[in-house]
This record gives structure tokens, sequence and C-alpha cells, in this order.
């Protein structure tokens, strides 16, 4: 049972892909890719974790008296949720704007940029 | 010297800061001088620090040098190549801003400063990136530089073009660059590490003499995949011409010229750090790895290329062609084949922005890029047109042209068969730009038609509905669009005709790579002969295809090529997957994956 | 491409990435494991710049490049969002409409609204003590405002929201963040050193020398850019009209 949490992670992340390729409306799009950056949340998150660890805050722990999570992954995921918040924000707003000027959102319509 | 390396980041982050928040308040002129000059100091910063950086300056951020031998801090490189990048990036950027210095598109109504301030976060996004040591660092940066980039891309939202282009180079790029954070936290997981150099020794320590498995193969593919995609290189390619052909001029200058170009230098970065070792990917497995899609992008990138009448759009495809080429260069492993590549870079920066702007002069002249409907209209612009057929005859690799040299020297180090390849990549991106400059400048040949039998959909992305970027259409050409553009060719040429220049660039990539030795780099009678051997035949292509243009024009046969450029979002995200099982596939074949 | 060959083409690549994930994930270390170089490191150096939120000290110093980089893509986002939502050529402001809210709801937002207020600045402040910091209490800050637009209407959220003094706010915060990090540097200390302060008492509100301060930067950047990111998507759902009235 070892490997479950990555293997969860590995498969959110390929399902994530899926779900962007074979999308049928840009804003569920956007939505598959906030879900492929969720399985590297999930990654990093299962790369820290340690037995029966608590937290790395030590406000109200004595420091050594118990084991605590390793605190670098949680620091890179905050900094990637940020990351996906901007981007996913970003690219709405793109979304909107395609809207407007294509008067629709599905992929298969942009009949645009080919060749 | 060193604690001056992160100001190459903080100082066009902090003048941004400033634009904006005094961007209410400043008329436009001095918002544009106040951001041309703080990415000029950033400019002058980073050639004061390529000229300190024998030895490799190291920073630590924060001041956490490491004791004994571990640090908890953020490592920054500033050596010869990295810098050099920087450097490379900071220059284009100044380019680009006196490019748009008050011509271009009125900005959002009191945001006078927005664009400046978007391109000098985009400059320290790729400064960042040059100079990071650490793997999780690089990542921060490299989205930086994307998130500004799909801003800047989609910049003119009143074209439906421009918006949708934006955002499939959003998805594919944001894609690619969640797959490089996966590898490194897989890399993560194996070392406990996040200094490239100390994740490399994590790998060869757990590896023990028994080879790279399964872990740290994937890690490579994942983290390979992210650059390469920012790098376009097949099958990650297709967002780069959708991006290019309706993104601002001025931006396409940055994204053509080194954002693309930073993607290589990422994967040859990493490679050499971390996975060049024992427990990394085997030489052999990331030579055929790169070599095999190297020569599919050289290849797709030029057949593209020569087919389009889009001008913007023939041009990202030729940058497409190189990239393939700089990936051969790197993939290769040798001390002159890096060299060769690093001159190639910085020759292709400067022919390749200077012919974007050209291009721009002409969308903002006539409100087209296309080449059927431009036909013997600018022939009014000669100074812009001798620009654009020196522009292909350097693209093609006419000595001395730092493109010239740099082709010679990768070919030389790279040799055998692919030797042709260099050679027939430049002569066709080179004929494809040469035979638009004699339609177009010179009027030359007989006016092509449109395809009898009406239009297909592959022909609708000509480019003849395009709107000028400036305020209105242009009656008589700024000088400083031409001057921008001139320097720039006068860079590239430089590049490789000042005397001194090649050995010190080659000097310093030595000094950053891991080869140990340095290997001298000089024009050579073969090369020369090479270089106007492609220059002869990109002359020669571009002539029948103007004199006789049926023989050449898009025959059937380069159709489903064109066709999979198809503009659907979905495709490029299926393409992305399959380059990844296919980039998995190509380091495992011959490794001993468990 | 059809819809049929694409999917041919997922399946195809995403078997192949699914192999090598899944090959992957079988050889990495056991779940739960005590290998922590990196992070047993971090918590030490926490410690002995008395810091009790391990991870405020990641963000805020041993790693605060990072964090500066990651304030820059919040910044840019920001900026990308207000040129990409502006009025576009053929477009026009409408006046919002005022609307009715029930009772019930106007009664709720009105008395969360400052207690979501308080609960923001609250937890930016105690950043580098318990968990949260300034990316998490920006955010909740940030929010509260926006339950006037609950409570209320969007006039009022506009009363209490001039969107140019939040881009203002943003823009300063990030300024204040790299001429911290810059402070240090013209005395010949490293970029983002923190060695302007004393690091104080072990578990106090001033702990931590600069960590606070780069915390409560963060904090306010955070609040300004959400409020701003909010307010423009908000216009083009509220206020902004295409000419032809569609």
């Amino acid at each position: 049972m070892h490997v479950l949490p990555y293997l969860i992670a590995a498969y959110v992340f390929v399902i994530g892909c899926y779900g962007l390729a074979t999308s049928r409306n840009l804003i569920h799009a956007v939505g598959c890719l906030a879900v492929c950056q969720c399985a590297t949340y999930i990654l990093l998150l299962a790369v820290g974790y340690r037995d029966g660890a608590t937290a790395p805050v030590f406000s109200d722990i004595q420091p050594g008296s118990r084991p605590v999570v390793d605190p670098v992954v949680q620091a890179l995921t905050l900094t990637d949720i940020v990351v996906g918040a901007t981007v996913t924000a970003l690219l709405l707003a793109l979304v909107v704007q395609i809207s407007k000027r294509h008067g629709t959102v599905d992929p298969d319509e942009l009949r645009e940029l080919r060749g | 010297m060193h604690h001056l390396v992160p100001l190459l980041v903080a100082v066009p982050l902090l003048a941004a800061a400033l634009l904006v928040a005094a961007g209410r308040h400043v008329p436009r002129p001095a918002a544009e001088g106040f951001g041309c000059l703080a990415s000029a100091t950033t400019a002058a910063l980073a050639i004061v620090l390529l000229l300190n950086s024998s030895p490799p300056l190291v920073e630590w951020v924060g001041g956490w040098f490491p004791r004994g031998g571990e640090s908890v801090g953020i490592m920054l490189v500033g050596d010869g190549a990295g810098l050099g990048m920087a450097a490379l990036a900071s220059l284009l950027t100044l380019a680009a801003l006196a490019y748009s210095w008050r011509y271009f598109d009125e900005p959002p109504r009191g945001h006078a400063g927005s664009f400046p301030a978007l391109m000098l976060l985009f400059q320290g996004g790729m400064c960042g990136f040059a100079i990071a040591g650490d793997l999780f660092d690089a990542f921060v940066f490299f989205e930086l530089m994307s998130v500004v980039a799909y801003a800047l891309t989609g910049y003119r939202i009143d074209e439906a073009k421009a918006v949708q282009g934006a955002l499939t180079f959003g998805v594919v790029n944001s894609l690619g660059a969640y797959a490089m954070l996966m590898g490194i936290a897989l890399l993560y997981a194996r070392t406990g590490e996040l200094a490239m150099t100390r994740i490399g020794h994590g790998l060869d320590t757990a590896a023990a003499g028994g080879g790279p498995d399964a872990l740290s193969l994937a890690g490579f593919v994942l983290v390979v995949t992210g650059l390469l995609v920012k790098a376009a290189a097949v099958p990650f390619q297709f967002w780069l011409p959708d991006a290019h052909a309706v993104a601002p001029t001025p931006v396409c200058m940055l994204l053509s010229g080194v954002m693309v170009e930073l993607g290589v230098y990422g994967v040859w970065r990493v490679h050499g750090t971390v996975f060049s070792g024992p427990g990394g990917v085997p030489a052999a497995d990331f030579t055929r790895a790169l070599v095999c899609l190297g020569v599919l992008t050289a290849a797709v990138g030029a057949v593209m290329c020569w087919y389009q009448r889009h001008i913007k759009r023939l041009l990202a495809f030729s940058t497409i062609s190189h990239t393939g080429l700089f990936l051969v260069g790197i993939g290769a492993l040798k001390a002159e084949a890096d060299d060769g590549t690093a001159l190639y870079v910085l020759g292709h920066a400067g022919v390749k922005a200077a012919l974007f702007a050209s291009a721009g002069i002409l969308l903002d002249r006539y409100g087209t890029v296309d080449e059927f409907h431009l036909h013997g209209r600018a022939r009014g612009l000669r100074g812009v047109g001798f620009m654009f057929a020196l522009g292909a005859l350097a693209l093609a690799g006419l000595p001395p042209f730092g493109t010239g040299l740099g082709k010679a020297v990768s070919e030389e180090a790279v040799g055998g068969p692919l030797t042709v390849l260099y050679v027939a990549v430049s002569a066709i991106t080179g004929a494809a730009v040469l035979r638009v400059t004699a339609r177009v400048f010179y009027g030359l040949g007989p006016r092509p038609e449109e395809r009898e039998g009406g239009e297909r959909d592959e022909d609708k992305t000509s480019g003849c509905d395009a709107e000028p970027e400036t305020r209105r259409r242009l009656t008589r050409v700024p000088d400083t669009m031409r001057a921008v553009a001139a320097l720039l060719l006068a860079g590239a040429f430089a590049a490789g005709a000042a005397p001194g220049f090649a050995g010190v660039v080659a000097h310093s990539v030595d000094e950053a790579g891991s080869w140990g030795v340095f290997s001298s780099v000089h024009w050579t009678a073969a090369g020369v002969l090479l270089d106007l051997l492609s220059t002869a035949l990109a002359v020669g292509l571009a002539a029948l295809a103007v004199v006789r243009p049926r023989w050449l024009a898009a025959p059937d046969r380069a159709l489903p090529l064109r066709r999979l450029q198809s503009g659907h979002v979905g495709d490029y995200v299926a393409w992305t997957l399959l380059g990844m099982a296919l980039l998995g596939a190509l380091v495992a074949v011959g490794g001993q994956a468990p | 491409m059809n819809p049929r060959a694409r999917l041919w083409l997922v399946v195809l690549g995403g078997a192949g990435l699914a192999a090598l994930l899944a090959a992957a994930c079988l050889r990495l270390p056991r779940f739960g494991g005590g290998h922590h170089p990196y992070g047993d490191r971090a918590v030490h150096a926490a410690l002995t710049r008395h810091t009790a939120n391990t991870i405020a000290s990641v963000n805020f110093d041993q790693r605060a490049f990072d964090t500066m980089g990651e304030m820059a893509i919040l910044f840019a986002a920001v900026l990308g969002c207000v040129v990409l939502l502006r009025q576009a050529r053929d477009e026009h402001r409408a006046r919002p409409r005022p609307a009715e809210v029930a009772p019930p709801v106007r009664r709720y937002a009105l008395v969360a609204l400052p207690v979501a207020l308080v609960t923001g600045l609250y937890v930016i402040a105690h950043g580098q003590l318990s968990p949260g910091g300034g990316f998490q209490g920006g955010v909740v800050a940030a929010t509260a405002v926006h339950l006037m637009y609950l409570g209320a209407d969007y006039a009022a959220l506009e009363r209490v929201r001039p969107v140019e003094a939040f881009e203002a706010g943003d823009a300063l915060a990030a300024s204040v963040y790299l001429v911290l990090g810059l402070a240090g540097v013209p005395a010949g200390t490293a970029f983002l050193a923190n060695t302007l302060l004393p690091y104080g008492t072990f578990d106090k509100l001033s702990s931590g020398g600069t960590v606070p301060l780069l915390n409560a930067a963060i904090g306010m950047e955070v609040a300004c850019a959400v409020v701003v990111l909010l307010a423009r998507f908000l216009d083009q759902a509220v206020e902004i009209e295409e000419e032809s009235g569609k």
C-alpha cells in the first residue's frame, strides 16, 4: 500500500490530461488544467509525509518532541498553489475574450490559425 | 561581485512595480523612457557580471552559504552561459522596448506603464531562469516568464486570433510546466534536495554504480518535457506558430529571439548539472533522444516554413526549424558543439528579431503580412527591404554573420550525415525569407494567385486581414523601428565577424559546461564553403520559387503535415502526451529500465 | 484532426505516460519514510533564527527568492488581467443596477464582513508563529471585502473598494518586498539576507528578523492583487457591455 498516494497523484495527472485533450468547452479545459496541477500538490505532499508526524510549526510543541513532516514541500506546494491560481485567472481572462470575439467557447468551433 | 547576481532579477521587477504604482500619474513617454532605462541598467549589469564571470560566480541568496557542503538557501549560478543568456535577454528586451517606443498601440486607459512593466517582468523572469542553480527556483522563474508571455501574446484583445493563440500557448505551456513540477517532485523524493548539483550527486549516490532506474528516467522525461515544450521541439511545437503569428511584434522578437532558446538552454543546464552522472541519463540515450527530436523538429519546421504565406508565421516556423538544430547541437554532447550552438543562438537571436521587426513595419504600414497581398507593394521601403534580404541571407548562413559561424562550428562538431541537415535547413528557411523579400519588396516574378478551386482551411491563415499595431496605419516608418532592426542585424554580424568574440563565447561556455576542456573556435575553410553552399542553395531555391511559382507551389503532399497544425487545443495536448511517451521510449530503449 | 483520431492519440500517449509514472512510483521511497535531509536542515535553520513556523522561515528567509518570484507571478497575472480584461474598442460601460438582497443574506454578510477581515489580518500577522501567513491571510481579507457585493450590491462594493488604490497598493507592496531585499546589498550582505533586525524571542510576534516584514508585504500584495483580479472579472460580468447590445 505504500505506493498508493503516489499512484493517485499519477492517476490525477493523467486523467487531467485526458479531460484537457477531449474537452468541448474552454472553461472546462482550464478546469482540467487545474486538475493536472492538483496532481503536483498530491505528489509533493505525499513525498514530504513522515509516519506519525505533525505540522512543522513549533508554537505549540517542543522542538524535537515529535517528528514533523517535511516543511520544504509544504512551502513548495504553497508556491505551486499561487502559481496555479494565477495561471487559471489569466487563462480564464483569455477565455472571456475568446467568447466575446468568437462567440463560442467550444474548441471545435474555433476555425482560425490552421496550417 | 557575486552579491550583485540576484539584482539581475530584482532590478527589472522593482522597476515594473514602480511603473505600475505610478502608472496613473505618469505620461506615456516618461513611463516608456523609465522602462528603457531600467531594462538598459539590467543589461549593463548583466554585461559587467559577464565580464567578471571567470571563474563562475556563485551566489547563495539570503547569505545561506553552505556549511559542511549543505545549505538551505537558493543557489544562483553566474557562469558564462547563464549570464550570457541573461545579457542576451536583457539586450533584446531593450531592443523590443525601443522598437515599440511611442508607436505601439494605445495602452489601456490610465495604465500608460502596463506594456513596459510587462516587458520588464518578462525580462526579470528570463534572467531569473538563466541564472537559476536550484531546480524549483528555475521552475518559478520559468512560470514567471510564461505567465507574462501569455498576457503579452493576448495583448491585442480586439483581435479574435490573438486571444485564441494566447490561450493555446497558455494551456500547452502550463501543462508542460506542471509536468516539469511532477518531475521535480520525483527527484526531490529520491534525493531530498533541490539544488541542481546536489540532486545530481543524490542520483549518483542512489544509483551506486547500478545505473539509472525508472524513477530517474521519469524525472528526466518530465523535467525535460517542460523545457522542450518551451523550446518548441516536435511534437510539442504546435503552440509556437499560433502564438507568434498573433503576438505583438516587439513580443515576437523576444519570444523567438530568446525565450524559445531558453528552453534549449534549460535542457543543456539540467542535463549538465543533474543528469550527466552515472545515476542520470546515459550519454548515448540522451544523444539519441535529443538528436531524434532535433532532426524531426528541424525537418518539420523547414517544410512548414516553406509553405507559409503569413510572414510572421513563416518566421515562427523558421524559429522551430533552427531550434531543432540547436537541440541536435546540445544533444551531440561535445564541447565544440556546445560552443557552436551558443554562437548560433546569439546570431539567430539578432537575425530573427531583426526580421520580426521588419515584418512588423510591413504590418504597421500596410495592414497585412500576407505575402500574396503584399506582392510588389513595399517597393518604397528600400531600407527595410535591404535588411530583410540581409536577414534572409544570414539565416541561410552567409559568412561572416554569427549564424554562419555558429552553423559552421556546430556542423563540424556534429559531423557526419547531420551536416546535410544543417545545410538543408539553413537553405530552406533562408530561401523562404528570400522569396518573401523578392516578391514583397522588389515585386519580382508573377503575382502569386489564390489557389484554384476555392480556399482550403489551411490557406486561411494568410495574415491578410491583420490590424496594424500602431494607433493608425503608418505613413512613414519611424526611425526607431528601422534603427532597432539595423542594430540587431549589426549585432548578428558582429557576433561572427568581431575578431576574438567567438573565442570568448567558447571559453565562457566551456567553463560553464561539464567537459573540462577548452576548444578553440574559429572560421575554417570547410565551414565557410558549407556556409556559402547553403547560401547559394537558398538563393537558387528562392529564385526558382519566384520565377516558376508553380514548380514549388504547395503540393498536396505536404498537406497532411499542414493539417496537423489544426489550431485545436485538444489536439496539441494529445500531441504533448504522445511526446512525453515518445521521449520516455527514446531514453528507455537502450537503458536498463527495470 | 477528428475526435476519434485525437482519442487514439490520447490513449496512446496517455498509456505511455501512465506506464512511465507508475514505474517511477514503484521506485519511490516508502510513503511516510524518514529520509528528508533538506527538510531536517530547514527545521534546524528556522529554529536558530527563532521562527516558530518553519514554513514561514522557508518562504520568507531560506527560500525568500522563490517567494519573490512567486509574488512577481501574481503581480504579473494581475497586470495581465488588467490588460486582457480592459474595455475593448467596441464596448462601453453601463452603470450597474442596484440589486435586491434578501434581508437574512444582508444581515449575515454585514456581520461576517468585519469578522472575516479581522481573521485575515490575524492570519497575516501571525504568519511566522502559527499556520498561515501572508498568502493565506491576504486571500481571506480580500474575500471579506467582497461580502459587500453579496450583502449589498455592486455599487456598494465599488465604494469600499477603489480599484486604483488597490492597484497602487499591490505595486507598492511588491516594491516594499524588493526594497527590503535590496536593503542589505549596499552594505555588502547578500540579497534578501535576514540580517537587518534582531531575531527576537522565540514564539513572539516580533521574532524571526525580517520574516514578519516580508510576510506583511506579501499579505498586502496578495490582498490587493486578489481584489484587483476579482474587480476585473466582476467588471466584465456587471459593467462592460458590447456596443451591439448582445
